[in-house]
């Protein structure tokens, strides 16, 4: 300590062979900021779930009068899909923990076939509907939330056929290098946990 | 050994190391992943967006001069005052604050060759030149009016097709602003020298920490506002539309969720830079370190439950009011805490007035008016008789302007050496400063009094009664936009003409001053290792590192010769 600043100065030399490696040496932060990014996806998922429970406290009748039933039965079979689909796509990180690819890709392919699955499940759901996007308040945010919940799915599904892409390449990933599984991971985990407050908000709560 | 360097320099050709120079001036215009060059483009379009908003600041307070509406419009002059501050607070204050000062001081702070996302940090960077083009281009079609705020009904029926480039430019900007926060938080967290604990953090990083925190707590909630806003806009949905069963109030409550906390998000940055400002121009440690670093997140967690006091007068239930007073008032506590830590650091402190430090200290003093006036609105009745008034303007301007610009301003001298390897010209900027802080009070002392009398915020025609002080207020702005014109010849010259920087010009023990000024790509020749506090003044250990030069960038600076 005495003369720390002086003794930096001669090792500044002993270093020097080292100084073209050195960048490489920063660790992997990847997995951290993705769970930063999702802190505020889930903001935002947040203030419309409170501006729709907003809307429904300072409603006189909630659903507004004239609103047709929810059907309980495609969504609730969606809602068990897609949570199951969050079990299955944990296979592939444990697949790939075990440099087993072929694993992966099976595991991927599985979730993201029913990701798609739940979107036309939704879409279906959409056009059997008996109100459109403006036909009342609580139609508007029945639309807007399933919608913007069903973007993230969709983006999902494309993150999960990326990583596919990508795996055709012989090692491109392997039990130490994984960042795309794992974040395609823990964001579908993310859109799953949205889907189940939002199945709780819209048709669960009277 | 200089010598001899100058020697080689006389036989090498000229021509190669110029045309070097011109290519390392591009790399400002390039998608560049260097944290310094990104932390420099922030500070330069921001600065640029700064003199657009005063451009119409000058329009507004032209219009104002007298009480006839004579010179623009009144439509004009909705899209003025909108404008005016939207680019001032997302375009200027908040892109400066966080974004210049934060991607170019924090690796440099914590010992980290760039931030923990450089691509990304480049991404953020480039989404603010189209959002402010963007934002400017609804002057085309017919600017929005319904003021920064927004508010429907008013919103959805005046100027729909700006209303719709307003909110697009700030959901551009305010993604922006989320992908630099994780950044931000990231690097702070994860890629501390070693022997840097959070509680030897220079006080910077902790503003900075807090203040990301804000940022993805309440950004995403505006974005969700502005979504509905957008739908009711375009398609024609009732959310917040109450012809139609929507509810207007549900949007001032997510509005405000982000944008009182976007206060914060525009000044907690620059309390973090006067908290490295004032010790190294006073040469004293910081008084009460960890009080400082630990009321940015007291100040953090209450900004979030106070956003209500804007909607006073908004049908808010009386018990609802009280809350949100409280929460309100007890945010006084932890800014008190930082003014008294900063007063007590300065006090019998060897003071060099150089043009950082009477910024610094002009931040002080202006802030604390602001802080005043902010805890005399937060009184429910007090506030009652002033809503909307231009005792409103005065204090968010002793805030923003009075806070955050001279704070910026501060940092731009201080660091100034630093970003370009050049000293700024101190004639010159002690000029600005005093004009600076003449033109400011003059501009804004008097609104408290219009207000308190009742003339009305953002209206182009007054009561003649309030014509001799509205005079003051626009000679008062004349003077501001006329104290711009040496800050930019200074630095412009200075970037060019002014004399070389040493790399610790003004002694400081933070790892920046250890590095040579500029620093070198990827900051550091050696791994800095925590051996000094960051305020440790006056000991031996501090005379010992600040008289070692740029130990961490020893090539750098001998080929720098």
């Amino acid at each position: 300590m005495q003369s720390s600043a002086l003794d930096t100065t001669t090792i500044v030399t002993s270093h020097h062979s080292e100084t073209a490696h050195r960048h490489h040496a920063h660790p992997d932060h990847r997995i951290f900021g993705i769970i930063v990014f999702l802190v505020a996806e889930a903001m935002i998922f947040m203030g419309l779930f409170i501006a729709y429970l907003t809307f429904r406290a300072v409603a006189p009748v909630w659903p507004p009068a004239g609103t047709p039933e929810l059907e309980l039965l495609l969504p609730g079979i969606n809602t068990i899909i897609l949570i199951s689909s969050s079990f299955i796509i944990h296979n592939a990180d444990t697949a790939i923990k075990k440099d087993d690819v072929k694993g992966m890709q099976l595991w991927f392919a599985i979730t993201a076939a029913i990701g798609v699955l739940f979107l036309a499940g939704q879409l279906y759901e959409y056009f059997h509907l008996e109100f459109g996007l403006k036909t009342n308040l609580f139609a508007s945010t029945f639309y807007v939330l399933t919608g913007f919940h069903g973007l993230h799915v969709f983006f999902g599904v494309v993150l999960m056929l990326g990583v596919l892409w990508r795996s055709r390449k012989p090692g491109h990933y392997s039990s130490t290098s994984h960042f795309g599984i794992e974040a395609a991971e823990i964001y579908w985990h993310f859109v799953d946990v949205i889907w189940i407050i939002l199945f709780i908000l819209l048709y669960l709560l009277k | 050994m200089t010598q001899l360097l100058q020697d080689e320099a006389v036989k090498t050709p000229q021509v190669p190391p110029v045309q070097e120079k011109k290519r390392e001036w591009l790399k400002y215009f390039s998608f560049s992943t260097d944290h310094k060059v990104i932390g420099i483009q922030y500070l330069v379009t921001s600065f640029f967006f700064y003199f657009v908003g005063g451009f119409l600041a000058t329009l507004i307070r032209t219009e104002l001069a007298t009480p006839e509406v004579d010179f623009v419009s009144r439509e004009t002059y909705n899209g003025l005052f909108t404008i005016h501050a939207t680019v001032m607070i997302f375009l200027w204050i908040v892109p400066a604050a966080t974004g210049a000062f934060g991607n170019y001081l924090i690796p440099l702070l914590v010992g980290a060759r760039d931030m923990a996302f450089p691509k990304l940090n480049a991404v953020a960077f480039w989404m603010i030149p189209p959002g402010g083009i963007l934002l400017l281009s609804s002057f085309f079609v017919g600017a929005p009016g319904a003021g920064w705020t927004s508010y429907p009904p008013l919103s959805l029926v005046y100027n729909k097709p700006g209303e719709m480039i307003w909110i697009l430019s700030l959901l551009i900007l305010g993604t922006s602003s989320i992908l630099g926060a994780v950044n931000f938080l990231v690097t702070i967290l994860k890629m501390r020298a070693p022997g840097m604990t959070l509680n030897k953090m220079p006080l910077f990083c902790w503003a900075m920490l807090a203040t990301s925190a804000l940022i993805l707590i309440s950004t995403p909630v505006l974005a969700g506002a502005l979504i509905l806003l957008s739908f009711d806009l375009v398609v024609g949905t009732a959310f917040f539309n109450p012809t139609g069963g929507g509810n207007p109030v549900v949007y001032q409550h997510m509005f405000w969720f982000y944008s009182h906390p976007a206060v914060y998000i525009m000044v907690l940055p620059v309390f973090g830079l006067i908290s490295e400002i004032l010790p190294v121009h006073s040469r004293k440690p910081i008084f009460g370190y960890k009080a400082i670093a630990y009321s940015s997140f007291a100040i953090s967690f209450l900004g979030l439950i106070v956003w209500a006091h804007h909607m006073f007068t908004s049908g808010t239930p009386p018990w609802l009011r009280m809350f949100f007073m409280i929460n309100t008032m007890i945010i006084a506590v932890p800014t008190g805490i930082k003014v008294f830590g900063w007063l007590a650091t300065i006090w019998g402190g060897k003071l060099r007035l150089n043009s950082a430090m009477l910024f610094a200290m002009g931040f002080l003093s202006m802030f604390v008016i602001g802080g005043i006036s902010g805890v005399m609105l937060a009184a429910v009745p007090f506030d009652i008789h002033v809503h909307d008034t231009y005792f409103v303007v005065a204090h968010l301007h002793y805030v923003l302007f009075g806070g955050s610009v001279f704070g910026i301003y501060a940092g731009t001298y201080h660091w100034f050496p630093k970003m370009t390897g050049r000293m700024v010209n101190e004639t010159l900027g002690r000029i600005h400063f005093a004009l600076t802080l003449i033109g400011f009070n003059l501009a804004f002392l008097p609104m408290h009094k219009l207000g308190l009398e009742g003339m009305n915020r953002r209206i182009a025609e007054y009561d003649p009664k309030f014509t001799a002080l509205n005079l003051v207020c626009t000679i008062g702005t004349y003077i501001l936009a006329v104290s711009t014109f040496p800050f930019i010849f200074n630095v412009i010259w200075s970037v060019f003409k002014g004399p070389k920087a040493s790399s610790n010009p003004w002694g400081g023990l933070t790892f920046e001053w250890q590095t040579t000024s500029p620093p070198p790509v990827e900051n550091f020749e050696i791994d800095p290792v925590l051996e000094i506090g960051p305020y440790e003044y006056g000991t031996e250990e501090a005379v010992k590192i600040i008289k070692a030069g740029p130990f961490l960038a020893l090539e750098a600076a001998a080929a720098q010769g």
